[in-house]
Formats: structure tokens, sequence, C-alpha cells
């Protein structure tokens, strides 16, 4: 089916990566509108499972998925294998983490 | 209805310059305090270990100055927490020391400095382990053993609320914190004035990043917070930006892996039954918000422990089976420091930009090199000398990988410096622990002076 899906990136205002202390790594996916919140949490496209296949990881590494309707958010918060600015660390921040969300298909017919 | 206003120019001051235009308009705007916070534990573990600073010292005293001739002007207080993005001792002393050189250099009339320091020391963690009270660790980690302790070269404790207060209740004009919970440094200005605890640690909250809960993004613009007995609100100061029900309920989940919950020392703020209207173009009323005092009084502490010293390599790559081998060429220049110096003692860490340098493994596109990569490669060893020449050996030996089908027998990689560099040591951070205390004030001294005129 033609035109039935579209990127993340089409459908968020902001789409980023941040650490959360020196252990963790948050993303936060967030929508300008209610409706567009609300369709992409009934469309399933980030689920505690979907986010750890698309970053190859353990669930056990996932600590935290919240959908926070105030912002019209949808929050996941991984932990580091090793600390921030460890040796080795290439993004000491975790602000580069998060392009692989940008490309997730979302089905707009949910 | 009786209300307090703070403003923020710099969510973390002195790491690039606040921007003097929207700090203007929130002096002109008659706050009652004036407030940053200067550290974070986004900067990596050298700075606390290293005992250094993330930025120049020039970008810190913009600030200082921009702040301090503000306060003194207006007549109010100026309160910053972290000082020098770590909070050290030694920090603390430099930003008091800065504080006394730009009070000669504008000749201000005397005012009072308080400060406080938040170092602990290593027999005072041992003590309270050895006594049976655990170092709890955070996120994931195991309580500290007194070998990690050893392996650590500088802690500090997270203040709260009490050491602001403290210095607040002697009159001080400027104080200037150790390492400070960013939330704290506002919640005492309002606390000190008697405004209910749920409101102050959310004002702290909202305020402690400037200019990240409002839109459009724009960082180190300054916002204003002003509090009642019952809400708080929050005002963009630059022109273009607004304080909207998004930005400021968005700023809720900035840099935490939970939105609803903020542990400070002392208590646990509470947002999950916040609501945010808006109540004109450019603020947001919050209401709603809850504070839980803590059964038992624990603070935060980070420590950092050197690993050893650094250098650094690079190294490009073009030829196209190289890339497709680049694995089999890291392998052999790690096996060349391995003939050298043994199989340990000595690390060392390669980053291929162009594969997963970024990501690692977590990287989707890890099978998809691009048509040229960077390697960057991290020696450390216990010596500079050593650490020099175990990076060398692992970038040199890039140009000699024995590939057996390579068509390029005269280098296999490309250099732009035929040397590597030195780098800051490598730390970690060996604590991210709470860690129970009698008195909310004993891991953190405080002192006063008079500065200006007569009592330079």
């Amino acid at each position: 089916m033609m035109n039935t899906h579209k990127p993340l990136s089409e459908l968020a205002k902001t789409i980023r990566s941040k650490n959360a202390g020196t252990d963790k790594i948050t993303f936060d996916v967030i929508f300008r509108e209610r409706d567009t919140y609300e369709l992409v949490k009934r469309s399933k496209a980030l689920t505690p499972r979907s986010v750890c296949e698309i970053l190859n990881i353990d669930e056990s590494r996932l600590t935290d998925f919240v959908e926070y309707d105030p912002a019209y958010a949808i929050k996941f918060t991984i932990l580091r294998l090793r600390p921030s600015g460890s040796a080795g660390d290439a993004d000491i921040f975790g602000a580069q983490q998060y392009a692989p969300f940008l490309d997730v298909e979302v089905d707009m017919t949910a | 209805m009786a209300s307090l206003k703070i403003i923020c120019p710099n969510g973390h001051l002195g790491f690039a310059p606040l921007k003097t235009g929207s700090f203007h308009l929130g002096v002109a705007a008659k706050p009652d305090f004036i407030a940053a916070d200067s550290g974070s534990d986004d900067i990596g573990p050298v700075p606390l270990g290293h005992d250094t600073c993330a930025s120049p010292k020039a970008w810190q005293e913009h600030d200082l100055e921009e702040m301090l001739l503000a306060a003194r002007k207006i007549g109010v207080p100026m309160m910053i927490g972290s000082a020098g993005d770590t909070g050290t001792n030694s920090r603390v002393d430099m930003y008091v020391q800065i504080i006394r050189d730009l009070a000669a250099k504008h000749d201000l009339p005397p005012f009072r400095i308080g400060w406080f320091y938040s170092e602990v020391s290593h027999d005072y963690v041992r003590a309270k382990i050895r006594g049976g009270s655990a170092i709890t660790g955070l996120d994931a980690r195991e309580d500290l053993t007194e070998e990690e302790l050893d392996a650590t070269s500088r802690i500090v404790a997270m203040a709260g609320v009490h050491p602001f207060r403290k210095l607040l209740e002697e009159g001080c004009d400027v104080i200037i914190g150790g390492r400070s919970s960013d939330s704290a440094i506002f919640a005492a200005a309002a606390l000190h004035k008697g405004y209910p605890e749920a409101q102050s640690y959310y004002l702290g909250k909202v305020l402690e990043c400037a200019s990240f809960c409002a839109e459009p993004y724009g960082a180190k613009e300054t916002v204003l917070g002003e509090i009642t007995a019952d809400h708080v609100e929050v005002t963009a100061m630059a022109p273009e930006q607004r304080c909207t029900v998004a930005s400021v309920a968005g700023h809720a989940m900035y840099e935490r892996s939970n939105p609803f919950h903020e542990y400070v020392a002392g208590g646990l703020l509470d947002m999950t039954h916040c609501h945010y209207d808006q109540v004109s173009e450019k603020t947001t009323r919050v209401t709603g918000m809850e504070f839980v005092p803590a059964p038992q009084f624990r603070v935060k502490l980070e420590g950092s422990g050197k690993v050893g010293e650094r250098f650094v390599g690079m190294a490009g790559i073009r030829d196209p089976y190289t890339i497709a081998n680049v694995d089999a060429v890291i392998d052999w220049a790690r096996q060349q420091t391995v003939d050298r110096f043994g199989p340990d003692g000595w690390e060392l860490h390669y980053s291929v930009f162009g594969r997963n340098g970024v990501m690692g493994d977590m990287e989707p596109l890890r099978d998809k090199p691009g048509h040229e990569l960077c390697i960057v490669v991290q020696g450390v060893a216990p010596t500079r000398e050593m650490a020099e020449e175990v990076t060398m050996t692992g970038t040199r030996q890039l140009f000699y990988a024995r590939l057996p089908d390579v068509k390029g027998t005269a280098g296999g990689v490309s250099f732009v410096l035929d040397e590597v560099l030195a780098a800051s040591p490598a730390y970690r951070w060996t604590l991210n622990h709470t860690m129970a205390v009698d008195d909310p004030l004993e891991l953190f001294p405080t002192h006063t002076a008079m500065v200006g005129r007569e009592g330079a």
C-alpha cells in the first residue's frame, strides 16, 4: 500500500537524545499536536521492544519508557555500557544517539 | 498576592557566554534574586578528576561580571552553584577570587560574599562504609566498595538548599556554591522568603536551564520565574522566545529519565499532577506540584578516578577494500602493541567514524560504511611516555597492516598529522551514589567575608 506510512521525522517536532546523569542516555520524541501524538502511540511504532531492536540492545538496558501526555512526548531511557566520558566514548553528552529514530516508519492508518 | 521573582541567564554558567540582551531585559523586570548553576556532569569525568574547568576562564568571568554588576546595581542577592563546572574546592576559591577582582575593577561599594565547599574526603566515605552505612549506587550501580573508593581521585557531594539558606540568613549579597543540585539554588531563595516547598522546588526545576524551557530553541537567554504560595509562572525574556505549555511541560523531561519526579537532597518533587496554563503570550503558569520529604537524609556523591595518561591519533582510509577490512587493520595495529608491551597494562580505543564512530554497537548502519573513514585512536597507559608510544604504535601500525589482496602497498591509511597528540588524562566516573548524613550541613562548610572598597 502506498502512502500509508510516514517517517517519524515528518511527524515529530523534536527527536533528541541526551545524557541523564553519568550512566544513562535518554531519548525524547515530542509532537506539536495531540492528534499526531495519539496516532503515533496507537501505531506502536515506538514500544519498549521496538526501540531496543532499533538500537540493537538487550531490553534489560531499557530503564524507562514513558508516554508523557502533558508534553505530547514519548520518552525512553537506556543504560550506557560504560559511564559517559570513559576513554573510547565518542559521545560524551549522548547528544547524537537519536538519528536512527528519524527514519522509523509510522502507520498512518492506526 | 505576594510574589518573588528570580531570573536565570544561563543553564550552565560559563559553558557558553550568556546573551546580554535578554539578561538586561530580565534585570529591568526587577527580580528579587539573580541566580545560575555553573555545573554539569555532562562534561565527562575529566574536569572533576583532574580538577580543571571545562570552559575558558574568560567566559566564566564574562557571565559573573554581568551578573555581579546587575545584582549590585539593583541591590539583590546573586547566587551561583557548582562553581567552575565541577564545584570542587579549587573552583569555589577561583570564583570567589573572580568576584573580589571584579569588585575591585569596578570599585563596587562593600558587600558580603558567602561561599561553601562540597568536596568529601576518602576517609569520611570510608568511615561510612566501615560503619555499615552503605554508599548506595544509583542507576543500576552496585554499592560502593573500598576498592572503588581507592580508585577515585576526587569526590564532591551535591548540596541541596541548606548551605544556600544558611548563607542567605547570614545576609550574604553574593553566594558561590560548591557542587549543587541546580534546582536547589533557586528553591533556597524562595524557601528563605517563606514560600512552600513544592512551589519553591518547582521554581528551581523550571529555571535551572534558563531558556531551555522556552521556544523557539535558543540557549543562554534569560528567563524569569515568579512564585506565589499557589503557583509558579515562567516568562521568556528574549523578544523572540515564549514560555508555552508545550515548552515548559517539555522541559520537565529534559536530561532526566523520568519526567514526573525530581530527587533533591531531602525529598522528591512530584510533577505528576502539574497543570499548565498559558496566561499571556510569553508566560506559562504551573500549579499542582507536590513535595514529598525523604524519610532519610541522603546526599548524592559524584566521584572520578584516573585511569591513566592519554594520547590521541588519527588516520583516514579511502581504499574500499581496506574499508571493508577495517577491523582486520585495527586488529593488526593492536597486535603490534601487544607484541611491544604485552597483553595488558595499557588500553587502545578505536572509534571508526564513517561507519559507527558515534553510536558503536547501537549503529543500525554499521554494515554500510561510507566511502571514506576516519579512525580516532585513544591510547591510555600509566606514564605519558608509554601512553605516547602505545598510541603511536596503535596509529602508525594501521599504515602497515597486512591485508592479503590490497593493491596499495605503499601505505594503508592517510595521516593528517604524522604524530599523536597529548590529551587530558583518561578518567572514569567511579561514584554516582548516595550517602546518608545526620546533618544536612555537615558536608558543606560555609564562610563569609566583606568585599569591596573598604573590605577588599
